[in-house]
């Protein structure tokens, strides 16, 4: 039987790759699905949580998965956000290469 | 479930999770990505999650990766030409990367409890969409109705961006 342990490391090792898929891609498609991986990740912890600390009848610690409710749902429209201000600037600026869009750095 | 299958699923979730940073086509990985959200919806199901793994599978595996696809096909992304790869950054990246993994490694090392076996559930385990759904309308009933008001936010901002004449 597989430990919360196993499930932290899992999970850890998974924001790993989302945050490594941030720092080192450039296009801004896939930083985006990275950001996602690193939102599921940390999902994954408060669920392995939620089913570690069982109540006084012995079942899982429902709040957990609430609060993982509420992170899909809010990732859901931050996602839909997020790709219609990837479009606007598409339309702007004809690329979707974090490197060519500096106006903002100097 | 027995322990197999949790390194099967993790395996395959962490497998194409690499796979969508380290493909060089979008839709390559937009669709690696559904697949690393299966198996995540996977693991949640073997911690007795069923209500959030069936949830991760429709919006994650369903609406979200199509708007991902729609959008890269909207925008008719190819696969990105090589440039020159600031060697520095890549460097500094990976290791900042590192750190941060081998940090959770020593935390979650430290933690007391991680090593033992998850509690034993009831022999009749309770109904898990019952538990979420009577916490999510009676304690966490603000925050629910919240979370209403912001989708509709968002669906408006969404409107207001993909106009053409931005002001």
């Amino acid at each position: 039987m597989a430990t919360l342990g196993n499930y932290l490391i899992v999970s850890g090792l998974l924001f790993t790759i989302g945050f490594a898929g941030v720092m080192l891609r450039r296009n801004i498609i896939i930083i985006f699905m990275s950001l996602e991986l690193m939102l599921n990740a940390a999902n994954l912890s408060l669920v392995a949580f939620s089913r570690f600390r069982v109540d006084s009848a012995g079942l899982p610690n429902y709040h957990a998965q609430v609060f993982v409710f509420f992170i899909i749902t809010v990732a859901a429209a931050e996602v839909a956000v997020g790709l219609a201000i990837i479009v606007a600037l598409y339309r702007a600026r004809q690329t979707a290469h974090v490197e060519d869009i500096s106006s903002l750095k100097y | 479930m027995p322990a197999y299958l949790f390194w099967l699923f993790a395996l395959l979730m962490l497998v194409f999770g690499a796979a969508v940073v380290l493909n060089r086509s979008p839709v390559a990985s937009a669709l690696s990505l559904v697949v690393s959200f299966l198996g995540l919806a996977a693991l949640f199901m073997s911690l007795d999650a069923y209500f959030i793994g069936i949830i991760q599978v429709l919006v994650y595996a369903g609406a979200v990766m199509v708007l991902f696809l729609f959008i890269i096909m909207l925008l008719d992304l190819r696969a990105e030409e090589r440039r020159k790869t600031n060697v520095v950054a890549t460097a500094g990246g990976a290791a900042v990367a590192l750190a941060l993994f081998a940090q959770i490694y020593l935390v979650v090392g430290q933690l007391r409890g991680a090593d033992k076996p998850f509690p034993a559930l009831p022999a009749v385990p309770g109904d898990d969409v019952r538990g979420v759904g009577l916490l999510l309308f009676d304690n966490y009933n603000l925050p629910f109705q919240i979370i209403a008001v912001l989708v509709l936010v968002a669906t408006v901002g969404v409107i207001v961006l993909s106009k053409r004449e931005l002001r």
